[in-house]
């Protein structure tokens, strides 16, 4: 997606602005230029029938191939398939246990897709759901005896704020420096990670956690509750309110038109005048308050206090979602509910047909390579041609 | 749309349909475990480990030879909300009655918030944190390990031929210099210029840094090493390959390096497992807080390896005996910390049993002979 690499990025303007015959030849070589490759599917025609048939497709083929490999490994590959409908969507309780593990990678799942707009690769989206963590236990252990609606909103604040300024981080150091933005955002994974460490075990420790390092409480009356009925926390409603919202920012506002513009065609995007470093930190820093949101709402709504456990993985496991969507927001929340019920599923594999829990992660990898592949069969399939010509 | 288009989603519909009922008569339904007592176990890695989560799982496999007990296992399973979806899961799903969610980070807030909700299930947690005001469906036990590595330290001590050891630690937190102080002054019983260089490598499992740790040791001259992170796999492959000896911890990692393997601190999980099981399925009441060592049966020692001489063995098997018997005091003043202060008093005695000892607990110190020092 790339394809524009850092060099064009920090480029200065096409030098003798203004002289016509300058401008004329730098068009040309825009127009000579090979492009990226046209994106399909969501971003470029191909019918939605298609967009939505072409992933079912590669699901179902991984599924079978993931039957291969229990059989190869010994056990029925049926019994496989009936557990995982039982634990995923089988029963009221199975059906939250997914939506509850679904929760947060809508939110971290973002991170990535939304720079990938602009034609930035930020993988940092683990480093940010725990910088938001880290900061919304701060806003909250300061706020313990504040009302609990100005505590939860500082938290937000907080949490969003030190996502972003995460993510952005790496976007500028693109934008003005020309480092790579995917190593730097994984790199700074680490620091974040070594951040939260010193803090919880040093100034930030509550000196009665002895054997855990942790911050003191935010207070359990601060926390975020359930959604009435359930067990599943509000986070899944912000989760897919946000994927929503994003999905119109990029799709159908001015803003988002520019940014796809830039992620499509840097040149052609410089070359009509779009304020392309403002774009990239925009694309950034929501994408980084997106990953910080998850991580306040899953120190609000589950862990209560900081500690090493924020490093959930839900990061990483966002990567996967934003790539299996196909960096498409809307499309962020069947993936992140499918990995969800994959991880619900996974515990009912161990317990009674004895896989090891690296079955579910063989499962993600197997659709992960399914769903990259399945890209080069769009458009090529006859039935859809015709169904196209006959739209 | 298209018809054609239409008609072909109808046909996959009905091709998904009729897969989903032959699925469903070719298995038989679950089986009804109405007269046996299930118990689940969480561990938090893998339960092949060779360390904190393989001592548990040996635990689990000692309950499974029991009668009328089906035993539930699942692993890699994080501490946060996965841990309460697998807890709910054994019981709503499977009929756990008694569960096992082993690691020191479950209790709190996650056993501490479900105990309430199912109230008929016994939730048993290894770390020794029960309160009086948490909910009494729970049980906390804990084992004072660091006598094992006491013991680790007296054949340490018998067997370096430089005086110099070695200890990889995770973090700088109570339990982890509880065991290096006690290593040490097992040591220094024995040799008193042994010395320990601990290296702190900042997480539970940190496998390339743990290698690291431990080359680095031996190429400054220590010849026995032990450790205390969630897999000592490589620390002890590291330093056999080294030609150092090893003291091993959390379970037996004499498997991986016959030769080099010295002894080591292991959890008796596998006898307190089952009798915890048994006063379970017998409705006896278990207790709350659960806390003791070699006497109360918490832990074992691992059998000795090939380089360890006579004297040492007697030595050691003395020392043991006492523990055993509860005669024993590890921490007895005067002990004085690595930068000379005195830290136990001389006439002091923090004693290992059930009623904990504050200054135990909170252990914030090195002895004299440990090379390292704590982030202030």
């Amino acid at each position: 997606m790339v394809d524009e690499t850092a060099s064009t990025l920090i480029r200065p303007p096409p030098a003798g602005h203004g002289d016509a015959a300058a401008i004329a030849s730098n068009a040309a070589a825009v127009v000579a230029a090979p492009g990226p490759r046209p994106r399909r599917g969501f971003a470029a025609g191909g019918t939605a029938i298609e967009a939505v048939l072409v992933p079912a497709g590669a699901l179902i083929l991984s599924l079978l191939l993931f039957g291969v490999f229990v059989a190869c490994a010994g056990v029925n590959p049926l019994a496989v398939y009936r557990y995982m409908v039982e634990g995923s969507v089988g029963s009221w309780f199975s059906v939250q246990n997914t939506l509850t593990r679904a929760a947060p990678l809508l939110l971290t799942g973002l991170c990535t897709a939304l720079p990938a707009q602009a034609g930035l690769m930020i993988i940092g989206n683990e480093g940010a759901f725990v910088m938001g963590g880290l900061a919304a236990a701060m806003a909250g252990v300061a706020l313990h005896g504040a009302p609990a609606p100005l505590a939860l909103a500082a938290m937000t604040l907080a949490g969003t704020a030190a996502g972003a300024v995460w993510i952005a981080f790496a976007g500028g150091l693109r934008h003005w420096r020309g480092v790579n933005e995917t190593i730097s955002s994984l790199l700074l994974n680490y620091i974040a990670i070594a951040i939260l460490n010193q803090l919880v075990e040093g100034p930030f420790r509550d000196p009665r956690s002895l054997n855990k390092p942790s911050s003191p409480s935010i207070g359990y009356d601060h926390m975020i509750d359930s959604i009435p009925g359930t067990e599943i926390h509000w986070g899944l409603v912000v989760g897919i309110v946000v994927c929503i919202a994003a999905y119109v920012l990029i799709r159908h506002t001015t803003i988002g038109f520019a940014t796809r513009i830039a992620g499509g065609n840097l040149r052609a995007a410089r070359m009509v005048g779009l304020p392309i470093g403002w774009l990239v930190m925009l694309t950034c820093a929501l994408g980084g308050a997106a990953a910080g949101l998850a991580g306040m709402i899953e120190l609000a709504a589950v862990q209560e206090r900081a500690s090493a456990d924020l490093v959930t993985g839900y990061g990483y496991t966002g990567i996967l979602v934003a790539f299996l969507a196909r960096q498409n927001p809307l499309a962020i929340i069947p993936v992140a509910m499918l990995l969800g019920g994959i991880g619900a599923s996974g515990g009912l594999l161990q317990r009674h047909l004895g896989l090891p829990d690296a079955a579910t992660v063989v499962l993600q990898g197997i659709i992960f390579v399914m769903i990259l592949a399945s890209d080069a069969v769009y458009g090529r399939l006859p039935w859809f041609k015709r169904a196209d010509a006959a739209a | 749309m298209t018809e054609q288009t239409i008609s072909r989603r109808r046909v996959l519909g009905g091709v998904a349909l009729g897969a989903g009922a032959a699925l469903g008569a070719t298995l038989p339904l679950r089986p009804a475990f109405a007269a046996t007592t299930i118990v689940g176990f969480i561990y938090v890695g893998p339960h092949d480990d060779f360390g904190y989560n393989q001592a548990h799982a040996q635990g689990a496999a000692a309950v499974k030879k029991m009668a009328s007990v089906k035993v539930l296992e699942e692993e890699n399973v994080p501490e946060d909300v996965a841990v309460t979806k697998t807890m709910e899961s054994m019981i709503e799903q499977d009929a756990a009655s008694l569960l096992f969610p082993t690691s020191f980070g479950y209790f709190n807030p996650y056993i501490l918030r479900e105990a309430p909700k199912f109230p008929k299930v016994r939730f048993e947690h290894c770390g020794g944190l029960w309160t009086p005001k948490d909910p009494k469906n729970i049980g906390s036990y804990f084992g004072y390990i660091f006598e094992a590595q006491h013991v680790n330290g007296i054949v340490a001590g018998f067997t370096s031929k430089s005086g110099k050891l070695g200890f990889v630690a995770a973090k700088p937190i109570p339990q982890v210099l509880q065991n290096i102080n006690a290593f040490t002054l097992g040591a220094r019983l024995i040799n008193p210029k042994a010395t320990t260089r601990v290296i702190f490598t900042g997480d539970w499992s940190m496998p390339v840094k743990e290698a690291e740790a431990a080359n680095s040791l031996i190429d400054q001259g220590v010849d026995v090493v032990t450790m205390h992170v969630d897999s000592p796999k490589v620390v002890v492959q590291t330093a056999a390959k080294r030609g150092a000896s090893v003291c091993g911890y959390h379970c037996s990692q004499a498997a991986l390096a016959p030769e080099a393997y010295l002894t080591g601190a292991e959890w008796n999980w596998t006898d307190l497992y089952p009798k915890f099981v048994t006063m379970w399925m017998k409705g006896e009441p278990l207790p709350n807080f659960y806390r003791g060592g070699f006497k109360e049966g918490l832990i074992k020692q691992s059998p000795y390896g090939p380089r360890v001489s006579e004297a040492a063995r007697k030595k050691a098997d003395a020392v043991k005996a006492a523990l055993t018997a509860g005669k024993y005091v590890i921490f007895k003043g005067p002990i004085h910390d690595n930068t000379g202060k005195i830290v136990v008093a001389s006439g002091q005695e923090l004693i290992q049993s059930n009623a904990t000892d504050a200054k135990l607990e909170e252990m914030n110190f090195l002895v004299n002979g440990v090379l390292g020092a704590l982030p202030s």
